[in-house]
């Protein structure tokens, strides 16, 4: 009979209006990696705070290491051995690696004050025990996200954890930084912790996990062995029906260049900052055809599509559509010139939540016939059925149909609405940025299709994301943008995920294998 | 669980809110009567008065009171008004006392030096006293547009601007004296006949019409015209209407000459309609500072900033009835000054509902997986 380091037994926590967690039962063997599967709202997240006492359960019991126990607060669970490494980092970005790890329990000497010498000894000495490889002496804003994310793990070591919990913890690694962790995840097992990933990546739970639980709604659907399991058939269990993940591509063939940019530069969003987000960037997107830009998260590919979309003003370069430059034009004039934008962040660009569904639909139009009649009055009755028409076509579920407030509507439909509202504006061009973010499967199969058929259409659609999958399953061709330079661009067929891993990572192809 | 349900079905309807909070302040007030030893029903009674002219104590009527109660109430709709228009844009108009200033001033100012013909003279005065208003906030709103200047530093420090510089054009007027200019010509002023008549001799005046008309213009503008769409979108969510194309700095700076031109207006009302002659402003009238509780508590929709300048007109011209009933005057301003407490509670109740719904979603386990 295996030992288990932790059981949750029969968990249930419900906020108003959500039951989060429904009799959830998780067992983690010792000294096993086991991975907690599910989908956006699954109620990983929840489960995994009722673990590390940020929340208490509203019925269940927890064990770990065969004990009844019951956690109050994150200071308990270190006491018990269990350590998380957090989605979005938790550190100083001024104060060095040994400063961060000991903060909040620093070790004294027999003076009283702060033993930095000592901490930054064993802090060296686990570093190369587990072979993270980290300076205690760097300052966390010098070194990269991935060394940050070691630095996380240090943090938990240093404070004798024999459990660690990582959440979703490869969202911000490229594909070169993540085989990194999957390595350090073999290295924690064979020194005898035991690893629990909350993850909705499969690929990642095949290539480390043991075993492997799968959440779906709340609800508990059943823990299975991962070696004896294909994807599909955990995908099958996470999502609840039989999933295809890639999206039908029929070949074409592009035509003319619709947008083509020229030596662009931007200035970043730290207005002193002498360095360019975007440095003397080209690159051109043609009818019928998707260019996918790969990059990790802050490489400049924001600022890059607020230059495009005018959003922010441009330092020097050129923009056209369609041969029109548009550069240094209004926002209104690139909007009428053909372009579609689907913003990354939906809340603060994409919709007014304080407006109806069916004002939101009409958001870049409104101010026109046939929504505005003679003397700049607003016809009630066009906007309303123009929000009847999208919903249907888009099949976009909103409780009160055109007049639902577009607060009041799930993720999914919002960016549903967005989509239908910018391909309905019919645009040569359609910018797209992170369109599936905290979607559900069956969104994204939707969204996805949807860009495909506009790409069928003849547009020329741009397209950015974080998530690799979703470039390679779309795209045509292929730009990997790293520190606001492009690295380089690839057709589709020609690349795989080491070679624009390694793009995105800032290597200039055929200089690989001189870097690595 | 469905008592709470309830009282966010009651928190989310901003209409009943109001309602709600008007009543608690009438609560408290009553209570404070009744803790200074007096008897509440004659502040009730001074009230009703003002509301129908009926004086229960004495059994006689006397439609004066309504027609004083209107003529107060008709500077607070117009400043409600001002505040309000920003206020839907995303703007918080501190400075309608000083846009009222200037109108009042302006108004003054071509009542006496404009030729005294018929209707024309009046027109021309209320004219002048919108534009001037229209000014004040036009400056606020182009400094914010193109500068980012924020609103209420700006409209503040233009309120003491508009202050002093109406006492030195006025005190510059032949004839004019440390409080008062010369009288108008009696072309220049809104005052009618008729609805003095009707009010048995009050100062009501055709100003009340302005007001009604103010308010019908603010609906139209916001809930009907494309303008008002970009305006809403504006307010809701500055950056989205960027996105969308909306030239957002043309919407703030529109906004706030709107907004200037209903205070400048309130400036007039009270000018042409009350007084026959310029006023030099020893002090502020405070109609515009008032107009921020009016749309507070009127929601910034044209009809509840008319009910609620209605209400606040009331309450001010029922203070010399409660004196004479020996209730302390104070005490409608204590209730004035409580419902916006109330009101602004309700701020941040929302705040609250908003934190407990966003806390409720991240731990469903959602915005933790972005």
């Amino acid at each position: 009979m295996d030992t288990y380091a932790i059981e949750m037994l029969e968990i249930t926590k419900s906020f108003p209006g959500v039951l989060a967690n429904d009799r959830i039962t998780l067992q983690v063997k010792d000294n096993e990696v086991h991975a907690v599967l599910g989908e956006n709202g699954a109620g990983k997240s929840t489960l995994m705070s009722i673990l590390f006492g940020l929340y208490a359960a509203d019925s269940g019991t927890i064990r770990v290491r065969g004990k009844e126990v019951r956690i109050d607060d994150p200071n308990h669970a270190t006491s018990l051995g269990i350590g998380m490494v957090h989605q979005h980092f938790k550190l100083v970005h001024n104060y060095t690696v040994t400063e961060n790890i000991i903060l909040g329990n620093e070790p004294r000497t027999v003076w009283g004050n702060v033993g930095i010498k000592k901490a930054e000894s064993d802090i060296q000495a686990l570093s190369t025990q587990y072979g993270l490889d980290v300076d205690p002496k760097a300052k966390i804003e010098s070194i990269s996200v991935g060394m940050q994310q070691r630095v996380e793990i240090l943090k938990i070591l240093y404070r004798k954890a024999s459990i660690l919990i990582f959440d979703e913890p490869t969202a911000v690694l490229t594909p070169q930084e993540i085989d990194e962790l999957m390595k350090i995840f073999d290295r924690l097992k064979a020194e005898g912790k035991t690893i629990l990933l909350i993850t909705h990546k499969l690929r990642e739970i095949k290539a480390t996990a043991d075993r492997c639980t799968v959440l779906r709604r709340g609800k508990f659907i059943g823990t299975v062995e991962v070696a004896d399991t294909s994807e599909g058939r955990l995908a099958e269990m996470m999502v609840g029906r039989k999933v295809s993940f890639s999206v039908e591509r029929k070949p074409r063939v592009p035509g003319a260049v619709v947008l083509e940019i020229d030596n662009l530069t931007v200035r970043g969003s730290r207005g002193h900052s002498a360095v360019p987000s975007v440095k003397n960037l080209s690159l051109y997107v043609r009818k019928g055809e998707i260019l996918g830009l790969a990059g990790v998260d802050g490489n400049g590919q924001t600022e890059l599509i607020e230059a495009i979309t005018g959003l922010r003003p441009i330092e020097s370069g050129k923009i056209t559509i369609s041969g029109k430059d548009i550069g240094r034009a209004t926002i209104k004039a690139r909007i009428e010139a053909g372009m579609g934008f689907v913003p990354e962040d939906r809340h603060k660009h994409g919709l007014v939540l304080g407006f109806r569904l069916d004002e939101n639909l009409v958001l870049k139009t409104f101010f026109a016939p046939p929504y505005t009649t003679s003397f700049g009055v607003l016809s009630r009755r066009k906007i309303f059925e123009n929000a009847t028409d999208l919903i249907a076509a888009f099949d976009i579920r909103a409780g009160e149909g055109p007049a639902t407030k577009a607060s009041s509507m799930s993720g999914g439909n919002q960016q549903k609405a967005i989509i239908a509202r910018e391909i309905d504006l019919s645009p040569e061009l359609l910018i797209i940025a992170q369109p599936t973010r905290g979607l559900d499967v069956g969104a994204i199969e939707n969204i996805h299709a949807r860009i495909v058929a506009e790409r069928d259409k003849g547009r020329a659609v741009l397209l950015i994301s974080f998530e690799l999958d979703e470039i390679f399953n779309l795209c045509d061709r292929i730009a990997a943008i790293s520190k606001g330079e492009i690295v380089g661009i690839v057709e589709n067929k020609e690349a795989d995920e080491r070679k624009i891993g390694a793009m995105m990572a800032g290597m200039v192809l055929g200089r690989e294998g001189r870097q690595g | 669980m469905n008592r709470k349900k309830n009282w966010e079905q009651i928190l989310a309807d901003d209409r009943t809110v109001s309602l709600f909070v008007v009543g608690l302040g009438f609560a408290c007030g009553t209570l404070l009567v009744l803790l200074v030893g007096k008897n509440p029903a004659g502040m009730y009674q001074a009230m009703l008065q003002t509301l129908t002219g009926w004086d229960i104590t004495r059994k006689v009527w006397n439609a004066r009171y309504i027609g004083e109660w209107l003529t107060a109430s008709i500077p607070l709709i117009l400043c409600g008004l001002s505040m309000g228009f920003a206020a839907r844009t995303g703007l918080f108009n501190i400075g309608a006392e000083g846009q009222y200033i200037v109108g009042l001033t302006a108004a003054q100012f071509v009542a006496l030096y404009f030729p005294p013909v018929p209707v024309l003279h009046w027109v021309a005065a209320l004219a002048a006293a919108g534009l001037a208003g229209a000014l004040w906030g036009g400056i606020v709103g182009i400094l914010k547009a193109r500068f980012e200047v924020s609103e209420v530093v700006a409209t503040i420090m233009l309120n003491y601007v508009a202050f002093f510089l109406s006492r030195w054009v006025s005190m510059a007027i032949p004839g004019a004296n440390t409080y008062r200019t010369p009288n108008f010509p009696p072309t220049a002023t809104l005052a009618s006949g008729f609805l003095e008549n009707l009010t048995n001799g009050s100062r009501l005046n055709y100003g009340l019409f302005l007001a009604l008309l103010a308010c019908l213009f603010y609906w139209f503008i916001i809930e009907k015209t494309n303008l008002g769409f970009s305006l809403r979108a504006t307010g809701l969510n500055k950056e989205a209407a960027r996105y969308s194309g909306i030239p957002v700095t043309r919407s703030i700076a529109s906004s706030m000459i709107i907004a200037g031109m209903f205070a400048g207006f309130a400036g007039a009302a009270v000018a042409l309609g009350s007084f026959n002659y310029g006023r030099v402003l020893g002090g502020y009238d405070n109609y515009g500072f008032n107009g921020i509780a009016v749309a507070l508590v009127g929601n910034s929709q044209a009809g509840g900033i008319l009910a609620s300048g209605l209400l606040f007109g009331m309450l001010a011209s029922s203070q010399p009835l409660m004196q004479s009933r020996q209730i302390p005057k104070e005490i409608t301003l204590i209730i004035s000054g409580l419902v916006v407490v109330f009101i602004s509670l309700r701020a941040g109740v929302k705040l609250f509902l908003d934190w407990r719904a966003k806390k409720a979603t991240r731990t469903g386990g959602r915005s933790n997986d972005e």
